[in-house]
């Protein structure tokens, strides 16, 4: 494979967001739109092109470096590509859906002052996102990794002179912090027992790590390759909001919608999944890292979906809906089942990047009122939206046929076939998570496009606080004089990429489940221990998508997600005031939903608070005291009173000065005859 | 018979004079200029001294260098106290202590 073909795909857009981005008044502003979806367009084309090659021509892998930064002490920091059928298959998605979110951004931010840089931005986040899953050695992992974080925090804080959204896009950082320590230490240990940042030669020698412990204190040690694996994955905690690191994503819905499909949803966030599928030959050794990976993405799986219920802002439903999905991916990551994490992600990023862009066109209807109890009976106005919304929610629910479907249902079956002791467990979560997920993504539909159409009342409250609701998202003030008319149907920049994420959402699963899963799609780029493989497992009971999707029918998954629907009609829509009721009678559950676990007043009340106090107590005690006190104020203190006392023997008189040099002399000269 | 001993001994006397004198005085800059040319003085007498024993006259050629140097040093010191008295009013060394740190 030629590497200037994989340059040009990483670079431009790269150049895109440059020019867009400083190319000032240069530039128009539909230039800037033209520049950016022309890098990505051609950056999607090659990398089909590239996935063509890969799969169909039977192109070797490409693994080398491309440039050389630095060596230093034998560490070679380097630029270079490691392009096999996985990274293939992650460009695709990457340029795909960044692709569709740049054709829709021009609708979305018809209005918007900071329409250029949002352009920069977008194309800047998928210049880094190739870097990430392109990448064949650490540093260029830690490198886009880092990018991709810098990119969703100017995302998340666009609209700049709103304080929830510097509110969230600091959370956003600092909660990815945390995450990016574990990551650091986790490369560092790479590094320790390797001598190289090269992923083959870590990959080579994970079964020698894995023989070695790492001494922790004196007396107890742990299992060095464990260890390296759990740091990782710490950093794919942060990038893909697992529990408790999941705190950041909900808050990042302050971003305008295109961003909350792009990044929040269907790419940035999956980088830890795909991480660890590409660390694959590490994690493999290490029963111990894949236990803590099932149970943290089982219990985000449950946890994070029930919160979608008590939600009333349709993208933050959503959010925790992606929370949710994502904690399914970690759950075939944990099973070792990587291809079905991977494929889940493929499909995700289609069904949810549909769900969200349905969710902003909705928004933009609504003339930017995103609270679901102020909508209602929208499938009427907004027919195309509707309709793509619930192909994109049968998706996300698990209906046979439908992509979810494939991805979803193979993950509960990998879990159910495991033998690691954590697997019942996220069996039962992930399988629960089914009825959840089903009740929360049909409250979310019956809420907004069907039932009593609330907005007119709604629309009138909205307006008399300053369309609260709206939270002055772009247009708001330029189009104020809809505000209390219908509801529109959105222009065709919005529709045009709804029903082309629509399409695959439907049919990707059907076609690529046969052969990215058991078709050994992925052939070498991903490593599953004989004793682990659970998908070998299934596929000896898999006889093609459509008797899958047949045998889907009959499952207790399938009845799960039909009550789950069931649940949602009859709280939502048949007898709405039932709805009120239940949640009166569940009043402590529903506290501790509303609250979010409370993670945030932990976060804000324990861990800040407490940050700040020693914080303060090392500023007072440490810096003003010991230092400032001690240390820079104490050395001049003492040059001044040393100063003080020998100015007492300068009494300024010329014989007091010869007297003093003549006793000097004399000292001297009879130190001198004395010691001779 | 007079020996060096005798000639070295007056010329140390004559230097604890004049050093003393340095010391002693609080009064008169002009007393500390005498105890200078004193002191050279008594340097002048062990050039002699040792020229003399040492049969040896380059040490009184040294002496007349000297003398230069002493006449041109009282010449500046000199000059220099009736600058100080124009603008002090005073050549009384307990009044010049301006070098107190």
């Amino acid at each position: 494979m030629n590497p200037n073909l994989l340059l040009a795909i990483v670079l431009l857009p790269l150049a895109g967001a440059i020019i867009a981005g400083l190319g000032g008044r240069l530039v128009s502003r539909m230039a800037a739109a033209y520049v950016t979806i022309a890098g990505v367009a051609i950056s999607c084309v090659l990398s089909l092109i590239v996935l063509k090659q890969i799969y169909w021509d039977g192109v070797p892998a490409f693994n080398g470096p491309v440039y050389t930064w630095l060596v230093s002490d034998g560490v070679t920091m380097q630029v270079g590509f490691l392009v096999d059928r996985l990274t293939a298959l992650m460009m695709a998605v990457v340029t795909f859906v960044s692709l569709c979110v740049h054709v829709y951004t021009i609708g979305y931010m018809h209005d918007d002052p900071g329409f250029k840089r949002f352009f920069s931005y977008i194309s800047l986040f998928t210049f880094s996102m190739l870097m990430l899953v392109m990448s064949n050695n650490f540093m260029q992992l830690f490198f886009g990794w880092e990018a991709v974080g810098v990119v969703s925090y100017l995302l998340i804080g666009f609209w700049y002179t709103r304080p929830s959204a510097i509110f969230a896009n600091l959370k956003a950082f600092l909660v990815n912090r945390v995450g990016d320590f574990g990551f650091v230490l986790g490369i560092a240990g790479v590094l320790y027992y390797t001598g190289s940042l090269d992923y083959t030669a870590a990959f080579e020698a994970a079964p020698r790590i894995a023989q070695e412990s790492f001494p922790l204190t004196s007396t107890t040690s742990v299992e060095a390759l464990g260890l390296i694996c759990i740091l990782l994955f710490i950093g794919a905690m942060g990038k893909s909001a697992q529990v408790p690191l999941h705190v950041w994503l909900p808050d990042s819905m302050e971003g305008p919608t295109p961003i909350s499909a792009l990044i929040h949803a269907a790419t940035m966030v999956t980088a830890g999944i795909f991480m660890v599928a590409r660390m694959s030959p590490l994690f493999e050794h290490s029963e111990l890292a894949l236990n803590f990976v099932l149970i943290i993405g089982a219990t985000t799986a449950l946890f994070m979906g029930l919160l979608g219920i008590v939600n009333n802002d349709i993208k933050r439903v959503v959010a925790y809906s992606t929370l949710s999905q994502l904690g399914y991916m970690t759950v075939a990551l944990g099973v070792s089942a990587y291809g079905a994490a991977i494929f889940h992600l493929m499909t995700h990023a289609f069904f949810k990047a549909l769900l969200f862009l349905a969710a902003g066109s909705v928004i933009i209807g609504m003339h930017h009122e995103q609270d679901m109890r102020k909508m209602g009976g929208l499938a009427k106005y907004m027919p195309v939206t509707a309709v793509t919304c619930w192909i994109g929610a049968l998706a996300l629910i698990g209906t046979p046929f439908f992509s979810g479907f494939y991805s979803k249902d193979m993950i509960i079956e990998a879990a159910a076939a495991s033998h690691r002791w954590a697997a019942p467990y996220a069996y039962w979560c992930v399988l629960i998570g089914v009825f959840v997920t089903a009740l929360y993504t049909f409250r979310m539909l019956f809420l907004t496009f069907h039932g009593e159409e609330r907005f007119r009342t709604a629309h009138a409250h909205a307006a008399s606080h300053g369309g609260e609701g709206g939270h002055g998202e772009s247009h708001g003030s330029a189009d104020a004089h809809h505000h209390g008319g219908e509801p529109h149907e959105s222009p065709p920049v919005v529709t045009v990429p709804l029903i082309a994420l629509a399409i695959p959402s439907i049919f990707i699963g059907l076609f690529t489940v046969g052969p990215v899963l058991f078709g050994g799609y992925f052939g070498d780029s991903i490593f599953v221990l004989e004793r682990n493989d659970v998908l070998a497992e299934l596929g000896h009971e898999f006889h093609g998508p459509v008797a899958f999707a047949l045998h889907g029918f009959i499952t207790p998954t399938f009845w799960l997600a039909l009550a789950g629907v069931v649940t949602a009609w009859v709280f939502f829509l048949w007898k709405p005031g039932l709805a009120d009721r239940a949640a009166e009678a569940l009043r402590p559950i529903r506290t501790i939903l509303v609250n979010k676990y409370y993670f945030d007043w932990f976060n804000e009340n324990v861990i800040a608070r407490g940050s700040r106090l020693l914080g303060r107590a090392l500023w007072r005690g440490g810096d003003q005291v010991l230092i400032d006190g001690a240390l820079v104020n104490g050395t001049a203190a003492t040059v001044g009173r040393f100063g003080g006392v020998v100015r007492l023997i300068q009494s300024g008189y010329l014989y007091s000065y010869a007297f003093w040099m003549f006793i000097g002399l004399a000292v001297l000269l009879g130190w001198f005859l004395l010691r001779s | 018979m007079i020996t060096l001993a005798h000639l070295l001994t007056l010329s140390a006397i004559l230097f604890a004079i004049s050093i003393a004198g340095i010391f002693l005085n609080r009064k008169n800059v002009i007393l500390l200029l005498m105890c200078v040319e004193l002191l050279l003085l008594a340097a002048n007498f062990n050039f002699v001294a040792f020229s003399r024993f040492l049969g040896n006259l380059d040490g009184q050629v040294f002496v007349f260098f000297v003398l230069t140097v002493a006449a041109a040093e009282s010449a500046i010191g000199l000059a220099i106290l009736v600058v100080l008295f124009r603008s002090r009013r005073s050549i009384n060394v307990e009044d010049l202590n301006t070098m107190k740190g």
